[in-house]
């Protein structure tokens, strides 16, 4: 009996992963043979875990290899992406486990379901393979549909948790459609072989594979909040735990959008003129939905759900340009941007009590005079959200814009430009609240504990660094893009 | 090439209109001689007893979610026993990968005490 041919297989593509994954069910077994108590410690574990998968992750850089038959690849593309993932998981593990034990939730499981949900945002930046990233999006999202509902005591929670799952597994409904009927346009699920398809001209078939690009399409604007794919988002980042929703802000978006760019580059480039349209009207619907209605939230978590939009749609218009300054400043935003919204998350997990939120903007009245640092840091990170300088912000904005600009897209800077400047309106009014009212509390429950210290202190210093010299990280960014 | 899914369209309408037909056919032509006993839900002899929309224990559904889990892990393992000389040794390390992983999962949920029925 011959034996069967197993195709080549390179396990050092996926070392990272494993790595996590490992650490992650070791922390899903130690979480059931120690105390509640000492369920902090798990959260330190994860961010050993992290760690090492970082520095494995660096080993790479520059050295792009493929393993599977070419369904994972490890380039620098990935790699960039990766680390904002990395990072912005361990700052979202820095500043949970005060919370839950806050809020009498401290279950041990919330590391190892934000490891796996890593683990899948990573295999969506590898995958070179359709069905690879739908995965990856699997194990990310199912991850994040537990995690959304984690505080089971409260009836937020889990309507989060419930109405993300639904709108979720619609999406996701979506775009397997869309990778159902690119596999039948073109007979494959490789992106590489998609692209050699889609260019030699099977005109009979065009309409199927538009028809799938345009499914894909929905089902990535879904998972990145992009208008009018955006209903979900208000409500699940209110009523998922606070840490939850700084971590599903940034790394989940930023999955997605390293899976959207990695398929609409890489196998769809014959339709650039179709997408780029395509794109440039979902940018603009992005931009203005989010930065209007976050004119009118009184509630900053609700505000900064919908500025986590707003910001999609800055990310969509270097997307839309499509060149390699657009795709640069994508990345490059990208990280300054889990940088600034996960210290922001920080600040308003520290203005919380234990059954009060304070989530309202009246309740930060006076937060700047009674605790000056944090509301110093606090305005670091709104400054840079409102993309002034000389934050990162305003840095990765500046080439986001000048992508457009380059390739052509005149009105669409423009119309990002008014937008970003609209924006200023709703992050100034917090720091109004924080600094110009009379303060009605004494803010004395707030705790700083060392990992929230570390936590702001990394986010600081992500923010204003690359802001005021951005040369190394764009460099990074400028070799890391996938042309 | 859509040409080609023809003989799926017309399997789909026949079986479409042979299900429809059927049950319009039967209840146009057929008798009807209505009786308490034949009204039942269950013509088996069988009384009722209680409505069926009861409440069930959340315990059902946790240890049938547990079962499908662990059933999965069964219906991967019969084609690799068929399969084992030919898949050799990476096939015997890729399938302990495979059990270690859900056995991470089975110790979780026994210590947790979800296999405990009160």
């Amino acid at each position: 009996m011959e034996t069967i041919a197993i195709p080549a297989i390179n396990m050092s593509v996926i070392a990272p992963e494993m790595i996590l994954s490992v650490v992650a069910m070791a922390l899903l077994l130690i979480n059931v043979f120690v105390k509640n108590e000492q369920k902090g410690y798990l959260g330190y574990l994860s961010i050993a875990g992290i760690l090492v998968t970082l520095y494995s992750l660096t080993i790479g850089w520059g050295a792009p290899q493929d393993g599977f038959s070419g369904s994972v690849v490890q380039d620098n593309f990935a790699i960039f992406f990766k680390g904002i993932f990395l990072v912005s998981a361990a700052m979202s593990i820095l500043i949970t486990d005060q919370y839950l034990q806050r809020e009498g939730c401290n279950q041990g499981e919330v590391y190892p379901l934000m490891l796996f949900a890593t683990v899948g945002m990573m295999l969506m930046a590898s995958g070179t393979d359709l069905m690879t990233i739908f995965l990856g999006l699997e194990v990310l999202s199912v991850s994040l549909y537990v995690l959304a509902g984690f505080n089971r005591g409260s009836i937020r929670s889990n309507e989060a948790g419930l109405k993300y799952f639904l709108l979720g597994a619609f999406s996701t409904g979506f775009l397997l459609y869309g990778m159902a009927l690119t596999y039948g346009a073109t007979g494959t699920t490789k992106v590489v072989k998609i692209a050699a398809a889609a260019q030699s001209g099977m005109v009979s078939s065009n309409l199927m594979l538009v028809a799938g690009m345009l499914l894909m399409a929905t089902g990535f604007a879904f998972k990145v909040a992009a208008a009018p794919f955006h209903m979900w988002t208000p409500d699940v980042y209110e009523g998922a735990p606070t840490p939850i929703t700084a971590f599903m802000s940034v790394g989940p978006k930023a999955a997605g959008f390293a899976a959207f760019l990695r398929v609409l580059l890489v196998a769809l480039p014959v339709f650039k003129a179709e997408w780029s349209s395509l794109l440039w009207v979902l940018a603009v619907l992005t931009m203005t939905v989010g930065n209007i209605t976050a004119l009118y939230q009184q509630n900053i978590k609700r505000m900064l759900a919908y500025s986590s939009i707003a910001h999609a749609g800055y990310i969509l218009v270097g997307f839309t340009a499509g060149n390699a300054v657009g795709t640069s400043g994508i990345l490059f935003y990208m990280l300054s941007y889990a940088f600034m919204n996960i210290g922001a998350f920080a600040v308003i997990i520290l203005v919380g009590k234990k059954g009060e939120e304070n989530n309202n903007l009246a309740d930060y009245a006076g937060f700047g005079y009674k605790h000056p640092a944090l509301g110093v840091a606090m305005c670091v990170f709104l400054f840079s959200l409102a993309g002034i300088p000389p934050a990162a912000g305003f840095v990765g904005k500046f080439y986001l814009f000048s992508g457009a600009i380059q390739a052509g897209y005149i009105w669409l800077a423009i119309i990002g430009v008014l937008n970003s400047a609209a924006s200023v309106y709703y992050y100034l009014r917090v720091m109004i609240y924080m600094y110009f009212k009379e303060p009605t509390e004494d803010f004395n429950w707030v705790r700083l504990s060392p990992a929230f210290i570390i936590c702001l202190i990394i986010a600081i210093a992500g923010v204003m660094i690359p802001g005021v010299v951005p040369g190394t990280i764009l460099e990074l960014a400028q070799k890391a893009i996938l042309m | 090439m859509l040409g080609a899914y023809l003989p799926i369209i017309v399997l789909l309408v026949v079986a479409a209109c042979f299900g429809l037909g059927s049950v319009v056919v039967s209840s146009l032509v057929g008798q009807k001689k209505l009786s308490p006993v034949k009204l039942q839900p269950y013509e088996c002899g069988c009384e009722p007893v209680g409505s069926a929309q009861e409440r069930f224990s959340i315990k059902f559904y946790l240890i049938a979610m547990l079962f499908i889990l662990f059933d999965i892990e069964c219906v991967f393992l019969y084609p690799w026993a068929v399969l084992f000389k030919r898949l050799g040794v990476f096939g015997l390390i890729e399938m302990g990968v495979f059990v270690v992983i859900l056995f991470v999962g089975y110790i979780y949920v026994w210590k947790k005490g979800a296999l405990e029925w009160e």
